[in-house]
């Protein structure tokens, strides 16, 4: 690269750093300023009010004047009205979850005038969040989820009371937290945090907005209202592991999570202020790739059902000493799963494999990811062999190998080429390497940590995905 | 009898990752009045359209924790499970609850 290319990106560099660190003054000098003024907006209007006598010389049904003017168009709505919007003021809604589901349904619950909007998240907000959860914006990427989900859902309606629960939802704060909302939505990611929320919504009494969406499809009902079934009615038993799909590993498309998140938001909205027939008892299918969306009848609350059921077993108690992650196999943060299926000698490290690299050691270097993720990155002179092929291809990596050895004859006569396996992350390369031992390509090694280990030891301009 | 099985919520990634099968299912009648059932239709649907890892789609001679079944878009706890029966050009849907968000 010319000295000059490598100034320019330099400037460049200096330039993006300083106008983050503007853009993020800018955001906390603005929520600065609107707590200094918010209150004495209030107090003027307040001082207003009380030498009237009442919130307004006209009857309003106790909706102050700046409120008439906010919701207009849902003050006019025939099946809404003034009634509707007054109970919706007066709710409190919780969302768990600031992701791809939250992200709109907290901007409508903002937008719409919910009186008192919680959120609960732990996680910070990432690059590889922005395409579907779209209240976050870039200056806030690698602050927590929670502050700049607040900050949007304030700058949409400074009059909502926004509460910010930074923590990762646990049975020792469930209760406590969901104690002080009419509704709860459940907007998160993993099986083991959806039993939580639903037992801790049976213990309490709460009605839950469930929603979910992966790939390209979406899933939403109520669980917990008007005699409908909570989620252990429907879902006893927890399925295994390696059914779970995740928005990492398998993919989500944007728009499919904001859908199912409006929808939650109307779901709740509905409930907080009494109108229409909520999704109880029903389930909402949704398949954007075909547009199409199919409402389901389902069972009702179940006699036997362990949490909800005539004869539960579950009360606070009990629910605080309930070990979610056991009951689902899964870790309630969502880590990565990490293997240790092989020895330590069938394994390199990415450091390793660089040093093999540079010396040019003869070698094949097999990825077994599925073809549309060796589409996005890959290392040099990979061959990409998915590992729901690897059965079939076998012959295809011996004639390799064997011309690689072919290739090398005379400079190194007894070693043979070597095989090495490398993955996303090296889970799917130890199972490949097992696979392999077992049918005779004893010498295979895995990559540890998979390319994210590459990108994160070797090379960090390696992108990751 | 024709049916039309539909896979969802990834299962349909057990059977070529085609979502809709507008199938014919031949099955024994021991007698005339018998019909297909559901536990009946399972076991077909494994044998014929499902094509990699079954543990995946049914668990002993059911369905796996985390399946819904809906026979014309109703839950099958609600007509009989596995003892529900199935009626010509009835639409089978089984789809597996999604957690992601
Ligand atoms: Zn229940």
């Amino acid at each position: 690269m010319s000295s000059l290319a490598s100034e320019i990106l330099q400037e460049l560099e200096s330039l993006k750093s300083e106008k983050t660190k503007i853009e993020q003054k800018i955001s906390q000098l603005e929520s600065q300023l609107k707590d200094i003024n918010l209150p004495k907006q209030h107090a003027s209007s307040a001082s207003a009010a009380s030498s009237n006598g009442s919130s307004s010389p006209y009857p309003t049904n106790g909706l102050e004047p700046h409120m008439i003017h906010r919701y207009s168009r849902h003050l006019v709505l025939p099946s809404f009205g003034v009634q509707g919007q007054a109970n919706l003021l007066k709710s409190s809604i919780l969302v768990v979850g600031a992701g791809g589901l939250g992200a709109p349904a907290l901007l409508y619950f903002a937008a719409s005038g919910v009186g008192k909007l919680g959120i609960v998240d732990h996680d910070k907000v990432e690059l590889s969040n922005m395409h579907r959860q779209i209240i976050h914006t870039e200056a806030y990427i690698g602050q927590p989820k929670v502050k700049s989900a607040a900050a949007a859902c304030r700058a949409v309606n400074s009059s909502v009371e926004v509460v910010e629960h930074e923590e990762a939802l646990r049975t020792s704060n469930a209760l406590e937290i969901f104690s002080k909302y009419d509704i709860i939505v459940d907007a998160t990611d993993n099986a083991p945090t959806r039993y939580l929320i639903s037992d801790c919504c049976v213990v309490l009494g709460k009605p839950l907005v469930s929603g979910a969406a992966v790939g390209l499809e979406g899933q939403l009902t109520i669980y917990n209202h008007n005699g409908g079934p909570c989620y252990r009615c429907l879902f006893p038993t927890p399925p295994p592991r390696s059914a779970c799909q995740s928005c990492a590993d398998n993919g989500v498309l944007g728009v499919v999570p904001g859908i199912i998140g409006c929808l939650q938001a109307l779901e709740a909205i509905k409930i907080a202020a009494a109108v229409g027939e909520p999704l109880s008892g029903r389930m909402l299918l949704f398949d954007a790739l075909s547009s199409r969306i199919r409402v389901v009848k389902i069972r009702g609350r179940s006699m036997h059902c362990e949490a909800c059921g005539d004869n539960a077993r579950f009360n606070k108690q009990y629910f605080r000493e309930f070990d979610y992650e056991k009951f689902t196999q899964t870790p309630l943060r969502v880590p990565p799963l990490k293997l240790n299926l092989l020895p330590s000698e069938s394994r390199i490290s990415s450091m390793e494999y660089k040093e093999i690299t540079l010396n040019k050691e003869p070698h094949v270097l097999v990825d077994v990811r599925p073809a549309h993720h060796f589409k996005i990155v890959s290392l040099p002179n990979s061959l990409n062999i998915p590992f729901s092929t690897l059965e079939s291809r076998l012959p295809e990596i011996s004639s390799i190998l064997k011309k690689d050895e072919e290739e090398e004859k005379g400079a190194v006569s007894e070693s043979s080429a070597q095989l090495y396996v490398v993955c996303r992350r090296g889970n799917d390369s130890q199972r490949a390497v097992q696979y392999l031992h077992k049918m005779g390509f004893t010498s295979a090694k895995d990559i540890v940590g998979g390319l994210e280990s590459w990108a994160q030891n070797v090379d960090p301009n390696f992108p990751t995905y | 009898m024709q049916l039309t099985l539909e896979f969802g919520g990834g299962l349909e990634l057990l059977c070529d990752s085609k979502k809709i099968h507008n199938v014919n299912v031949e099955f024994e009648q021991q007698n005339k009045e018998d019909k297909l059932t559901m536990k009946g239709l399972l076991s077909w649907v494994r044998t014929n359209l499902i094509k990699e890892r079954p543990e995946m789609f049914m668990k002993g001679d059911t369905v796996r924790p985390g399946v819904l079944v809906l026979v014309n878009d109703c839950d099958w706890e609600l007509s009989g499970q596995l003892s529900t029966t199935l009626e010509e050009k009835d639409v089978v849907v089984f789809i597996s609850t999604l957690h992601g968000g």
